[in-house]
């Protein structure tokens, strides 16, 4: 009884319902329908009531009809018959003088799914397709898809209601009748060509989720009317030029194509008219104007939508995951478009587990020789994370990197294998599988690293991981000799209690030891097959079957015995680490397909570009209209256009007069176009602001060189063994100050390079190579037409400067450009590092003559510590001048910024505020450079330099006052 | 687009559901609830989950999932938006957006979500539109609406939305003209453990309430608009005016909205307001681990930072934290391990410390992860990247306004790595 009170309860409350509709006072009715809504919105039937609450369609309560139409259109499809005693309601109301019943008639009768009234439907939506209303020509083009989707056989009357409003000039039907031809008849582009340039004007004063809508299907419009923007065969992948000039005739044949490539005005037009959308408060619009130029602009546009798909990672958690997975996949074929916001990309701990993942993906695509100690600087943090599936992928990360830098691979083996003795079983286990494949993409000498693992062994219980040990002794069983066939005696003994996918490794080390050593293997081989004959597992029975037909001669087993061990024993290729969104870009970014990575129903393609451009002059609209001299349309507010009345398209003059009944709309068109003149005359009585009068400091933002800096931040010099990379990162803690490049100089001159030209900067990064060497970057390019072969660094001068060359660049082809990092020790000394850049045929003698401050690391220090060092550097290490400021350059930041543009030091945090301290360590030696900057008053200060090196702080006190001088 | 919406609690349960084309049956979401069982958190429910038929895409508020059914292709980031703005909607009318609110005013949210999508595509999503449709609830109207039957329904056609300025309604009239505006930055950083910023960068907005008769034309400037380096707008900006000019010009809606997001430069460096001391260690061995925290004021141009709360997820082998706050009060949640100091004002001359001990499960191995610290702080009257707003000018009405501006600077994601 206690499960069927509740129905019975509510069998009584819709009786009582049903009373409440019937009656006769208004309050009732209304307090009966809101319940009845609130038993729609928590699912539950309401449906009995249908008859009770048809009757109150024609009420005159505006809120008790609105609530009868909510009910009308939930049920109306399980109650034809008594449905349709409400259509002749709304019919009626489409005649209506008011526009906006006339709207919310069309919506309900729309919305009645009703075979039935098909018929009634499409002459409600071609009527009101030409009503003088803008607000229910919208409606109607709503209506179209409601009525498509009831019966799609109305689909060729529909597509002329759809071509019809098209043509139509308002903004607020245009995004609604896109979205009706895009879900009728997106493959009639043809009914678009004569629509093309006005949709591209009326775009950024469509509403937000309109221009959603016409942006994604310009895009694919504009995919197969115009020629690919992008030079053939450099395509998408800036990485991967090789593939091209392959074959010389087609790289002649494309450089023809590539110059005479002039882009049609019309594919310009949609290009400019998106691009002030990307300053959209709506995520939606930026991701699909970003996407546009993804799809459609030439290589070098892309990048200004960069800036705002950083600013969307601000926004909430889900915006952050789609806009992740877009940059994923964009990140891939063009780093260096989100190089520059790496920091962007940083995890934090408390992001949600799949934005971790994303992060992590983009910051391994963006990895490259340059940046790749600051990155793995950041992984050993993710390693230690306490989430451990993260730090499984993060090993993971580190795994791909070291396989796409050659650089680095050594680093990241023995960071790595340091992770075997970690004492979580994920980290260790992912750690071994990694490893695995870093072995076999680098078949050198790795014993000791096998005979390693091979020693964790016993300690490591997840399957794969022991696994993938067994597969390597296996693999490399001739390189430990004494240690693998200990491992399969001990496996033998525990063959039966392991896992299926280990066990399958045992039989296959059994196997191939039993091929190269069978004097010691033989035995143990035999046994553990007899094991797997009779093991429960199939596959297990299936391949041990399979190795002993192979591997132990019989008279079965004929030709394939003699090839056993070259088919055991083949080499491998190596497994290649590649990202989960490589070939992501086959569906078009922000789509639902590229996020889910799978076909999503009714996804359209996106075309390639045609080969030669379709007749453009389709889109040729034949009248021009007077557009000048007309007053503006009261439906544009001229957002982005301009701000000026007259200078709009003011297309949009036919529908003002058209709209002669709607009296409020044109009131307000005109109230505000008044007042934008008002505002012009009134603009010298301009009013005082009540304000705070305090003053901030303000910041000066320049464009010199000098602002690339983010900051210096300060960083302790502790020279403690790295706990994940000892090698070659032995000094953690120098942060790097930023990613591009500070000051460039050049190397050498193409003219004087025969067509090579080379310039370099400081990236002021710690060097891989060796920690007293100062790194350089040097970019070099081809401007020869022909290609350059075996670039590399020859004699030096003097013969024993360190220097830390770049491998050999085998081929750098025409206009190709290529960055490569080497290492030189300065020796504390700007004395030159002289020494031969050359190519298969020339030599050239180039120099290197580092900028003194380019010498040094920062460090941090408390203001006590550096107080301490300054007392034991007194006397001869002590330069000091009183020196003559910019009066611009008094502020603190500004005195940072300009230092720290002169010299590579860290800046010390500091109590008192006219003094300004900075501490550095030469790269060389590691002497303490301590800077402090006293200010005094009329804008003169006293700057002392405290260093063992009197030399290199002469010269970096005439730099700095140089550089405090200049405003 | 959007085919139906269904709001499901903490608890898996369907609380509301509406359909825009023909009903689809709530046992779609039994996809939703397989992910959100696999989920360890909340958050980490994927916001998109194809079903054999159809696509869930969700965004979680307020400890609701607003799960929206999709049957074909479409933008995920358009479904995301329009459900953000559905909830900032439901906060706007309802003050809070709670499953209570929600259900105590199902037929005013029936009303909105009926408005704000036709057939599943964005219809009315402007405030002040929806405003002029539906009054939002009060308690005198409701009281009224009670006692007289009358309605929440607004008598007046939405003519806002066929206007020039569709954002803004019309015939707005107030007795005191006023506007308000905040400009509120966040600091977003992450700071190593030896005191060195890996990354820092300031967020800010301008919030602006304002009350004004009529179609008042606004502009703004700024005595340093080169800070502003990425900037995104309301709807209601002129974009050329601040393309050529840098200034802010628009009509603006009626009552509170974001006028402008932006991102200041990066070239310039980013003051960071505090710095945190800590020794947080654990010894091989013991089962205990010392905790020892000191806020401290690094460079906050003189100004007070107030309301700080710390906040650090300790490692799973810690039981119990026994500290002692040198000011404020902290808890320990030893179901999450979540440790918070409510810090309140930082006084210069004597730092906020936290220090004590933390008991380990015995026998339990040392953590291998120092926990992240994280920040919460206001700085009043103050922008920290030194923006200033210049002057405020009102044409097209005849009135003089009250103008009123307000600096803040807080702490977006602040986090200190240990």
């Amino acid at each position: 009884s206690s499960i069927l009170r509740p129905t019975i309860l509510s069998v009584l409350r819709n009786e009582d319902l049903k009373e409440m509709l019937e009656s006769n006072k208004e309050s009732l009715k209304l307090e009966a329908m809101k319940r009845v809504v609130g038993l729609i919105a928590k699912g539950k039937n309401a449906s009995e009531l249908f008859p009770a609450v048809v009757k109150n369609v024609a009420n005159k309560n505006i809120e008790l009809k609105k609530l009868v139409y909510v009910y009308l259109v939930r049920y109306a499809e399980e109650q034809q018959d008594l449905a349709l005693l409400s259509i002749s309601t709304f019919q009626r109301a489409l005649k209506d003088p008011n526009q906006f019943i006339r709207a919310s008639a069309l919506r309900v009768l729309s919305s009645i799914r009703v075979p039935i009234i098909v018929p009634i439907m499409m002459l409600a939506i071609k009527e009101s397709a030409a009503d003088m209303s803008p607000y229910v020509r919208k409606t109607s083009a709503h209506a179209i898809q409601k009525l498509y989707s009831l019966d799609p056989d109305q689909k060729e009357q529909l597509i002329e209601v759809i071509e019809k409003l098209l043509k139509d000039k308002s903004t607020l039907v245009a995004g609604s009748v896109v979205m009706a031809f895009e879900e009728v008849c997106p493959d009639r582009i043809d009914l678009i060509h004569k629509n093309y340039r006005k949709l591209c004007n009326l775009l950024v004063d469509v509403e937000e989720w309109g221009q959603v809508v016409i942006i994604s299907m310009l895009t694919r419009y504009a995919r197969t009317q115009f020629i690919s923007p992008w030079k053939e065969g450099a395509m998408f992948d800036e990485n991967n030029e090789k593939a091209f000039y392959d074959s010389e005739s087609e790289e002649k044949k494309d450089q023809m194509e590539a110059k005479t490539y002039i882009m049609d005005p019309d594919h310009r037009l949609l290009l400019r008219n998106t691009k002030p959308l990307l300053q959209s408060r709506n995520t939606a619009v930026v991701m699909s104007v970003a996407q546009l130029y993804w799809h459609l602009a030439p290589k070098h546009e892309v990048t200004i939508v960069t800036k705002s798909l950083v600013r969307l990672l601000r926004s909430h958690r889900e915006v952050q995951y789609i806009v992740l997975q877009n940059i994923a996949t964009m990140s891939i074929q063009r780093k260096g478009m989100f190089e520059p916001f790496m920091k962007s990309f940083y995890v934090r701990s408390t992001d949600s587990t799949h934005i971790k993942t994303l992060k992590l993906e983009i910051l391994t695509n963006l990895a490259n020789e340059a940046n790749i100690s600051t990155i793995l600087r950041e992984f050993q943090t993710y390693v230690k994370s306490q989430d451990k599936a993260f730090a499984a992928a993060t090993i993971q990360a580190i795994g791909r990197c070291a396989t796409n830098i050659s650089e680095v691979t050594d680093t990241c083996l023995n960071g790595l294998v340091l992770l075997l003795s970690n004492r979580d079983e994920t980290v260790v286990a992912e750690s071994v599988v990694v490893i695995k494949k870093l072995l076999q993409t680098q078949p050198t000498q790795h014993s000791e690293i096998i005979k390693h693992m091979a020693k964790l062994f016993d300690n490591i219980t997840v399957p794969m991981a022991r696994a993938s040990i067994l597969w390597l002794m296996g693999e490399y069983c001739e390189r430990v000799p004494k240690i693998a066939p200990d491992v399969l005696r001990k496996m033998a003994k525990t063959f039966t209690a392991e896992e299926d996918i280990v066990k399958l490794q045992i039989v296959n080390l059994a196997a191939k030891l039993y091929l190269t050593n069978s004097k010691q293997t033989k035995l143990l081989t035999q046994y553990i097959l007899n094991l797997g004959k009779y093991d429960q597992n199939y596959d297990i029975r299936d391949r041990t079957r399979f190795i002993r037909q192979l591997i132990v001669p019989s008279e079965k087993s004929g030709a394939l015995n003699k090839y056993a061990r070259r088919i055991l024993l083949a080499p491998k290729p190596a497994p290649v680490l590649e990202s989960a969104f490589k070939d992501r870009d086959r569906y078009q970014l922000g789509t639902l397909s590229h996020s889910l990575n799978t076909k999503a129903s009714g996804y359209q393609e996106l075309s390639d570009w045609p080969a030669v451009a379709p007749d453009q002059s389709v889109r040729n609209v034949e009248v021009i209209e007077p557009v000048r001299n007309l007053p503006s349309s009261p439906t544009s507010y001229h957002r982005y256009n301009s701000y000026m009345p007259d200078s709009t398209s003011g297309s949009e003059s036919e529908e003002e007069s058209s709209e002669e009944s709607e009296k409020t709309s044109s009131d307000s068109g005109k109230s505000s176009s008044g007042s934008e003149q008002e505002s012009s005359s009134e603009s010298e009585s301009q009013q005082k602001k009540k304000k705070k009068t305090k003053k901030a400091p303000q910041k000066k933002s320049k464009p010199a060189a000098a602002d690339r800096y983010s900051e210096i931040p300060p960083v302790r010099w502790t020279l403690r063994a790295s706990f994940f990379f000892p090698v070659n990162l032995a000094c953690p803690d120098v942060t790097t100050p930023s990613f591009g490049p500070v000051k460039t100089y050049e190397l050498l001159h193409h003219m004087t390079g025969k067509g090579l030209s080379a310039k370099y900067h400081f990236p002021r990064q710690p060097c891989l190579y060796q920690p007293s060497m100062v790194a350089v970057q040097v970019v070099l390019t081809n401007s020869s037409d022909h290609s350059l072969e075996e670039i590399h660094i020859g004699d030096r001068n003097p013969a024993s400067l360190n220097l830390h060359c770049f491998n050999t660049i085998e081929r750098l082809e025409p206009e190709a450009s290529v960055t490569v990092s080497m290492g030189i020790d300065f020796s504390d000394s700007t004395q030159a590092a002289n020494f031969q850049l050359c190519t298969k045929d020339d030599q050239f003698s180039v120099s290197i003559q580092p900028a003194v401050g380019e010498l040094f690391m920062p460090i941090t220090m408390t203001e006590q510590d550096f107080s301490k060092e300054q007392g034991k550097l007194l006397g001869m290490n002590e330069t000091s001048e009183t020196i003559a400021m910019a009066t611009a350059n008094t502020s603190s930041q500004a005195i940072s910024k300009q230092v720290l543009s002169v010299a590579n030091v860290g800046v010390v945090s500091s109590t008192q505020n006219d003094i300004h301290r900075f501490a550095g360590r030469t790269v060389s030696s590691g002497a303490l450079v301590l800077v402090s900057l006293e200010m005094k008053e009329s804008s003169s200060a006293l700057l002392t330099i405290n260093t063992e090196k009197s030399v290199m702080a002469s010269m970096l006190l005439r730099d700095l006052k140089q550089a405090l001088a200049q405003a | 687009m959007i085919h139906s919406l269904f709001l499901v609690n903490a608890s898996g349960d369907i609380f509301l559901e509406k359909h825009w084309k023909s009903v689809v049956s709530r046992s779609v979401c039994d996809y939703f609830f397989e992910a959100q069982e696999r989920a360890t958190e909340p958050e980490n429910v994927p916001p998109v989950i194809p079903t054999p038929h159809h696509y869930l895409i969700s965004v979680l508020r307020h400890r609701i999932y607003f799960v929206a059914v999709i049957q074909s292709e479409v933008p995920p980031l358009f479904v995301i938006e329009f459900l953000h703005r559905v909830v900032d909607t439901f906060q706007d009318y309802f003050g809070v957006c709670t499953e209570a609110a929600i259900k105590d005013n199902v037929v005013v949210v029936y009303e909105l979500l009926e408005e704000m999508l036709d057939n599943g595509f964005p219809l009315a999503t402007e405030s002040n539109i929806l405003k002029e449709l539906i009054k939002p609830p009060t308690i005198l109207r409701t009281m009224v609406n009670t006692i007289t039957g009358s309605t929440n329904v607004g008598e007046q056609l939405p003519t806002g939305q066929l206007s020039v300025v569709p954002w803004r309604r019309t015939g707005v009239k107030y007795t005191n003209n006023e506007a308000y505006f905040d400009v509120v930055e966040e600091i977003d950083a992450i700071i190593d453990k030896s005191g060195s910023t890996i990354t820092a960068e300031i967020q800010g907005v301008i919030d602006a309430c304002v009350k004004l008769t009529g179609m008042p034309d606004l502009t703004l400037s700024f005595m340093n608009p080169r800070l502003l380096d990425d900037v995104s707008f309301h709807p209601c900006v002129r974009f050329k005016r601040w393309e050529a000019e840098r200034i802010l010009s628009f009509i603006p809606p009626d009552g509170n909205f974001r006028l402008l997001s932006y991102h200041v430069s990066s070239q310039n460096l980013v003051a960071i307001p505090v710095y945190v001391k800590h020794n947080i260690s654990f010894r091989e061995g013991s089962s205990q681990g010392r905790f020892d925290l000191t806020l401290g004021p690094k460079q906050t141009m003189g100004k007070a930072v107030e309301s700080v709360l710390v906040s650090s997820q300790l490692p799973r082998g810690v039981l119990n934290a026994n500290l002692n706050p040198s000011q404020g009060t902290y808890t320990f949640d030893p179901v999450t391990k979540m440790l918070t100091w409510d810090v309140g004002k930082i006084n210069p001359q004597k730092l906020p410390s936290l220090k004590g001990t933390m008991s380990l499960q015995a026998g339990a191995s040392k953590p291998d992860e120092n926990p992240t610290i994280n920040i919460q702080l206001k700085i009043q009257q103050m922008a920290i990247s030194g923006l200033k707003v210049n002057r405020l000018d009102m044409y097209g009405e005849k009135y003089k306004p009250f103008k009123g501006i307000k600096y803040m600077t807080k702490a977006g994601k602040f986090q200190v790595r240990t």
